[in-house]
């Protein structure tokens, strides 16, 4: 068993010590927003707060958050209030939708460090994202926009 | 090619509008998300009793519940046919909820697209379009009909206003809420015709930029459930280990240490492959990594390599003496050509690409006797319920397909192979669900890719630079050959979805398409856009070369060309004055291109630097103007507009499979390269509809002028310098440079 704290919860898992956080997060927790992309931390869909830091979860494994707090799309704020989300909305960012999980909690950590980026450091911090939809101009304005109005 | 649907009888007829058409819906679609917010938002399941018809009900409280009827991959379509009947039913949209309906192509299927549930071609919008108008005004009259009978007036007296009843002779008013709590369905139900629907001055909804998209909230916190979320009680994982090559088969299967992980339940021998099934994701991945399995070496896609066969098909496109099948013919083209003052002759070619869905392929299926449930990110209900029954040999009735959303369909979700892999495990399961999980590196390897494709074109010119005749000839496998063999037969070997896009609206007085079959063996599917991405690419780059033989510009070429056609004319003029045609730019280059693909005009211009020593292209910013007849919703086009750019910027610039001897070389992310923040495009969008005429498709219009653009640009910027194989890759480049 491994004991860890996601979204604020204590959680103790029963799953091998080198099973990806992802699956653990996805299948064993059932927390599903956390998404499934590469398995090789090259898309960034799958991203995840470990103590406040963003982390590809596929790579990340489960004993490695042992004791730790971990932060996913559900927990980032509890009814959808982050600046990041209503920003989301209000520039009509999503297309799929899948990879934007992951995107907004690369974004949320780059406010957390940066509360007012420039337009260069937003396509720096996130440039490890993919969207294959490609709605990366409205992803750069939906920071913008919610590093403006937080 | 194109259909394009008429207000006609046949949709209602084909229809009974009885209550009892009504359906279930699917529960799974949004993890019962239900939002106290202004707008319409998704529902788990149909609310209320009054049911007009198969795709509204409206509850006492006055919610109104539309059927989605087509899959939602992003392209906005859950919002905009819902829309559609809210329209002309006259529903407050803030009061409707809208449930994803399920399998069912008699009350659900694409009037406009062989009548099934089939999401793709850009022809959901195009084909529901008067449909569900329609299906609006009848609701709205069924209405009307119930609340005369309960204010005791005639229906002629009655008139409506969002969701409400209102006669203002006696100034009563009944809400649908009140008509559906108290009222009864008239006896028998009304129709409704082309009479019946509210004339565009008076729309409510259609072309509102502010209408936002239902599924986007959802996608914000979580909430969403895409196939990948599916969770049901029991539920065991699934993975299969495919042949490296297509079309071998497992010959010897050492399963020893693959069983002894733990958690693993199944190893189930497959014809393609081996399957495994666990208690866990982390099982079955383990387990696949331990299988031992000797392949069988029969398989004719070992011949298969990409690099020697494109070479091939160049060949073949410019061997005049070898025939194709006529795609199109007007006039004697090639007399034209060979009578012809000056011809412009070119190859242009494009190699495989993969779809790169966010989402790699997955599905969970259960089956229970002879009946199977199935919850997928599928393109294709109706064709999933094909495939399922025959999987487990049962009839397509007793297949019942959820439709998930999907994270990215693009084409590759209209297959069934996630789908035959979930229900060939499922029947192993006991009764228990299985859902299956393709990793990223089977998702890239065993993808139905987009063809191989070399084409060949001539355009004659006589004394004075004017075309005369236009020849095309199209080399590449088959995509209908597979997916539609009967189409494909009785068209006589004509693939139209691979030679797609090669007939233009261009005034030239000749013009012969041929599609010259090749055949390797290599399972190819539709790719956004599907051939539309690669035959503009050649006659939009073929039609600068002919700009630049007689001296014109490029946008006055085109112009000239659309002559007869002012919506044309239109998107091409309206981005070259976005994009300031005529300014110069240091150190950079705009390039044009237009495509009236998928029954919407749409022209855009690229602007683009390269850097001659290593051969990179930067494409800086993509100007766009596109017309789609009737606007539904206008910011929802732009962010279409955006897809298509950026996606058709990332397959122009890097995206590539290479096949050796069968293999597909590529594997992951780090190896097969799609677009980045860093590299996409500034896009500024202007959406200029043109009122009265046909609503056109918008899912992939975006993405064909795009590459076209860059090119033209490159060789605007270069003196001439022609880019005419896909991807454009630095080494590419740098070759033409130096040539």
């Amino acid at each position: 068993m491994t004991a860890f704290t996601i979204n604020g919860r204590a959680v103790d898992v029963a799953a091998e010590p080198d099973t990806p956080l992802l699956w653990v997060i996805r299948e064993h927790l059932k927390l599903t927003g956390t998404k499934f992309g590469c398995g090789i931390a090259q898309c960034g869909a799958c991203t995840v707060h470990v103590d406040g830091a963003p982390t590809r979860s596929c790579v990340t494994w489960l004993e490695d958050v042992a004791g730790r707090e971990v932060t996913t799309i559900e927990g980032l704020s509890p009814d959808a209030s982050h600046p990041l989300q209503k920003a989301w909305i209000a520039e009509q960012v999503p297309q799929c939708g899948y990879c934007q999980s992951g995107q907004i909690m690369q974004a949320a950590a780059l406010l957390e460090s940066n509360p007012n980026p420039t337009r260069e450091q937003i396509i720096e911090h996130m440039d490890g994202n993919i969207c294959r939809c490609g709605t990366y101009v409205r992803i750069i304005s939906a920071i913008q926009r919610a590093a403006q109005e937080a | 090619m194109t259909k394009t649907v008429q207000l006609h009888s046949y949709a209602l007829s084909r229809r009974s509008f009885l209550i009892t058409a009504g359906s279930l819906g699917v529960a799974v679609a949004f993890g019962g998300l239900l939002r106290d917010a202004s707008g319409a938002a998704v529902a788990p399941a149909v609310k209320g009793n009054y049911r007009p018809n198969a795709w509204v009900t409206i509850a006492g409280d006055g919610m109104v519940t539309i059927m989605s009827p087509a899959s939602e991959m992003g392209q906005g379509i859950m919002t905009t046919l819902p829309l559609l009947i809210a329209e002309d039913m006259d529903a407050d949209w803030d009061s409707v909820r809208i449930v994803q309906a399920p399998s069912d192509a008699e009350s659900y299927g694409n009037p406009g697209f062989y009548g099934i549930q089939l999401t793709g071609g850009s022809e959901s919008t195009r084909g529901y379009y008067d449909l569900l108008r329609l299906i609006g005004a009848q609701t709205r009259k069924v209405i009307l009909a119930s609340g005369a009978d309960m204010l005791n007036v005639p229906v002629s007296e009655l008139a409506t206003e969002t969701s409400r009843v209102v006669h203002a002779q006696s100034g009563r008013s009944l809400s649908f809420g009140e008509i559906a709590a108290n009222g009864a369905l008239p006896d028998p139900l009304p129709q409704a015709t082309e009479a019946d629907l509210k004339p565009s001055d008076q729309w409510r909804y259609i072309g509102r930029r502010d209408i936002p998209r239902v599924d986007v909230p959802s996608k914000v916190d979580g909430t969403a459930i895409y196939g990948m979320d599916v969770q049901l009680p029991d539920m065991l994982y699934g993975a299969v280990l495919r042949a490296p090559v297509q079309g071998e088969r497992p010959e010897v299967i050492d399963d020893a240490e693959a069983r002894a992980v733990s958690g693993v339940t199944h190893i189930v021998p497959l014809s393609y492959g081996v399957g495994i099934i666990g208690e866990t994701v982390e099982a079955t991945t383990r387990a696949k990594d331990l299988l031992n399995v000797t392949w069988s070496t029969s398989s004719r896609v070992r011949a298969y390599t990409s690099d020697r066969l494109l070479e091939q098909y160049r060949s073949v496109g410019r061997d005049l003496s070898q025939a194709g099948v006529e795609a199109f013919a007007e006039s004697d083209a090639e007399a034209a050509v060979t009578g012809a003052a000056t011809v412009i002759e070119a190859d242009y070619m494009s190699d495989l690409v993969y779809h790169a869905t966010m989402e790699p392929m997955n599905a969970t299926a259960l089956v229970t006797g002879d009946t199977v449930e199935i919850w997928a990110p599928t393109q294709g209900p109706t064709g999933t319920q094909g495939f399922a029954a025959e999987v487990v040999g049962t009839t397509p009735d007793k297949v019942k397909v959820n439709t998930t959303l999907l994270g990215g369909g693009f084409g590759r979700k209209a297959e069934a192979d996630f789908i035959v892999d979930a229900v060939s495990l499922a029947r192993e399961a006991e009764g228990r669900p299985v859902k299956v999980i393709w990793s990223r590196e089977d998702d890239v390897r065993h993808d139905k890719f987009r063809p191989l494709e070399a084409q060949h074109i001539q355009v004659g010119l006589d004394d004075d630079g004017n075309i005369v005749g236009w020849r095309h000839r199209i080399v590449a496998d088959s995509i209908f050959a597979r997916t539609m063999p009967d189409l494909f037969e009785s068209q006589g070997g004509h693939d139209d979805v691979v030679t797609e896009g090669a007939h233009f609206n261009y005034a030239v007085p000749a013009h012969r398409i041929d599609y010259i079959r090749q055949n390797n063996g290599l399972d190819i599917g539709f790719w956004f856009a599907v051939g539309v991405g690669y035959t503009r690419f050649g006659i939009e780059c073929v039609l600068d070369e002919v700009a630049a033989a007689k001296g014109a510009d490029p946008v006055q070429l085109r112009l000239e060309l659309l002559r007869d056609q002012p919506r044309a004319r239109k998107v091409v003029e309206t981005v070259a004055k976005m994009a300031e045609w005529d300014r110069e730019r240091d150190g950079r280059a705009v390039g044009v291109a237009y495509s009236d693909a998928f029954g919407t005009h749409c022209a855009q211009v690229a602007e683009v630097s390269l850097n001659l020593q290593t051969g990179m292209i930067r494409v800086h910013k993509v100007w766009c103007a596109v017309d789609p007849g009737v606007a539904i919703q206008p910011l929802h086009i732009e962010g279409m507009m955006i897809v298509g750019i950026t996606n058709g910027t990332s397959h122009a610039l890097f995206e590539q499979i290479n096949i050796i001897d069968g293999e597909v070389q590529e594997g992951n992310f780090d190896t097969y390269r799609v677009i980045r923040m860093s590299e996409a495009p500034d896009i500024e969008v202007a959406v200029v509809p043109t009122l009265g005429s046909p609503v056109g498709g918008m899912g992939q219009v975006g993405l064909p002028p795009v590459g076209p653009a860059i090119a033209n640009a490159v060789a605007r910027l270069t003196g001439g310098v022609r880019l005419r194989h896909y991807p454009f890759l630095p080494e590419r480049v740098l070759e033409a440079l130096n040539a």
